[in-house]
């Protein structure tokens, strides 16, 4: 037998010391704020290229991420007509001002009508030639070309798409009437084009999704290869697989933010670029419709998207290639 | 400490490096193992670092009965334990300290005592001036005595060294088996492989001796 000197009880204290610290809480923050911050060091000594990795990472979100902005004002812009389902009766020429007056009494009374406003063409014209800018060609004009138009709001019983086309109907038959024609038709027909939009950015941004996903996992893949020996020796003196993975997880999220950052900063960009051509243009069609984005909402929505994305693709990555790590 | 009960290790493919291996070695002993290289030392080593698992036969560490045990609780059998390399598998990237503190840093320690212990540590094996350097600096029996701080500092019950002083002159490798008595001084046990026949004579110490994968010798009591 070979010599003896150790006691059984010392080595069972050893044990419950090492578990109680294992177990407090503070360790267990430190310990995970110092994975952080080292896979974060990590990324900066080779900023290079984990600044190529982060950037198509952030292409990869902006697209989707720019779209449905762009299609969130579309919407904000046809939602702005939205609530008045109004209807514009064009007269013929040859109905006088006393008889458009009457006329306009008359339907005021109808049930289905809440409102009625009567637009002369004198009106009209000033309107026209206020906010068009074409003030000086219809002053060379002779003679008032426009109708006139009774605006009718409907009431609210009517505003739906079948009552309101009744309605319609029924305007286009009185005698007076040159042309009834509802307003919201085209607005109908901008949201159904806006839901195809609304679709098309979900698949694409399924499959940015999946691409990030993908990026992500082979980077992840890479370093394990590249820090194959570190996680072999860490294994051989005793680290449990969660401490091999973690410093993966945490390189995966980081990507992620960062990525998640910089997609931040060209959707932004982006915008800030249109801006000024948008409401140049929206300037022509007399609205003062302009861009907006709500950066910090954007920003929150791409962070937390980008650690998800980061957190899930070095996942993947992890579980299918750091098994494979054992010493031998 | 170990106990081997007619183990037996067959690797895929048929060939059979260990058979019916029976030893026990007690808490606090220090024995070197032997035997011409293919004799089964490293296998053997293996099988207590429960990097290789058993075939045949029961393996006891510290009373406990690791044959059968769970991969999820063999990191934790494996912090009792301290490897020493002949290559000594330094991380190059990391400085002295960092080398020495993994250990510390897997088993969860907080911070203030990772330094503590690193230090005491380094400063037993005469390296506390070199805790900021990168291993790739240090001579071979510094590189080899880094990889013995990081093995002692979590105070293992058990130490396994594989070819310790494979790469060393007999100066440096009297110097580090030294260090090894300090170290067994003060209660741990130590299993050290080695073919350095003249080095072990010197020392008063069991020796178990490997032959094709059986146990040759009777120096160690067997059971």
């Amino acid at each position: 037998m070979i010599r003896s000197r150790k006691n059984q009880r010392q080595s069972q204290h050893h044990w419950r010391a090492q578990l109680r610290r294992l177990l407090s809480p503070r360790t267990f923050l430190q310990r995970h704020a110092q994975v952080a911050l080292d896979s974060l060091g990590r990324l900066y000594r080779n900023r290079v290229a984990s600044l190529m990795t982060a950037a198509v990472i952030a292409i990869a979100l902006a697209m989707p991420a720019g779209l449905y902005l762009l299609l969130d004002n579309l919407e904000r812009l046809s939602g702005t007509w939205d609530g008045q389902a109004s209807m514009s009766v064009f007269l013929k020429n040859s109905v006088s001002a006393s008889t458009a007056d009457r006329l306009a009494t008359s339907v005021r009374a109808w049930p289905e009508v809440h409102s009625v406003q009567l637009i002369t063409p004198d009106e009209a014209l000033q309107e026209f030639s206020q906010r068009s800018g074409f003030a000086d060609v219809l002053d060379a004009l002779e003679e008032n070309p426009l109708p006139t138009v009774l605006v009718i709001v409907p009431a609210s019983d009517y505003t739906d798409p079948a009552a309101a086309s009744t309605l319609r109907d029924r305007f286009s038959r009185l005698p007076e009437t040159a042309l009834a024609q509802l307003d919201l038709q085209w607005v109908q027909r901008l949201a159904a084009i806006l839901d195809i939009a609304r679709r098309g950015i979900l698949i694409i941004g399924s499959l940015l999704a999946l691409a990030v996903l993908l990026m992500i996992g082979n980077t992840i893949r890479l370093e394990i290869q590249n820090r194959r020996e570190e996680i072999l020796v860490t294994k051989l003196i005793g680290a449990t697989n969660g401490f091999v993975r973690r410093p993966f997880l945490y390189c995966g999220l980081w990507y992620g933010v960062l990525g998640a950052i910089i997609a931040w900063l060209l959707v932004e960009t982006g915008f800030w670029l249109l801006s000024a051509p948008v409401s140049n243009l929206a300037g022509l069609y007399q609205s003062d419709f302009h861009l907006e984005t709500l950066p910090l909402q954007l920003l929150w929505v791409l962070v937390m998207g980008g650690m998800c994305l980061g957190l899930l693709g070095s996942w993947l990555a992890v579980g299918r290639h750091l098994n494979a790590i054992e010493p031998t | 400490m170990i106990r081997f009960d007619n183990i037996s290790k067959r690797y895929p493919g048929g060939y059979e490096a260990l058979s019916n291996i029976s030893f026990h070695m007690e808490k606090g002993a220090m024995a070197f193992l032997t035997g011409h290289s293919g004799a089964g030392k490293s296998t053997l080593l293996k099988l207590i670092a429960l990097i290789e698992r058993t075939t045949r036969g029961q393996l006891f560490l510290d009373g406990q009965n690791v044959s059968r045990i769970g991969k999820r609780r063999i990191p934790y059998i494996r912090r009792k334990i301290g490897f020493i390399f002949q290559e000594h598998h330094l991380l190059f990237d990391r400085t002295v300290f960092d080398n020495v503190a993994l250990p510390l840093i897997i088993a969860g320690y907080r911070h203030q005592e990772i330094g503590r212990r690193v230090r005491a540590a380094l400063d037993k094996l005469g390296l506390l001036k070199k805790e900021r350097l990168y291993p790739i600096t240090l001579s071979g029996g510094e590189q080899q005595r880094v990889g013995i701080a990081r093995a002692v500092v979590n105070k293992p019950m058990l130490l396994l060294a594989d070819e310790p002083t494979g790469n060393l002159d007999p100066e440096l490798s009297r110097e580090i088996m030294a260090l090894f008595g300090l170290f067994n001084d003060v209660g741990v046990s130590i299993l050290i492989a080695s073919h350095d026949i003249p080095l072990i004579q010197e020392l008063d110490c069991p020796v178990l001796s490997l032959e094709h994968g059986r146990l040759a010798n009777a120096t160690v009591a067997t059971e």
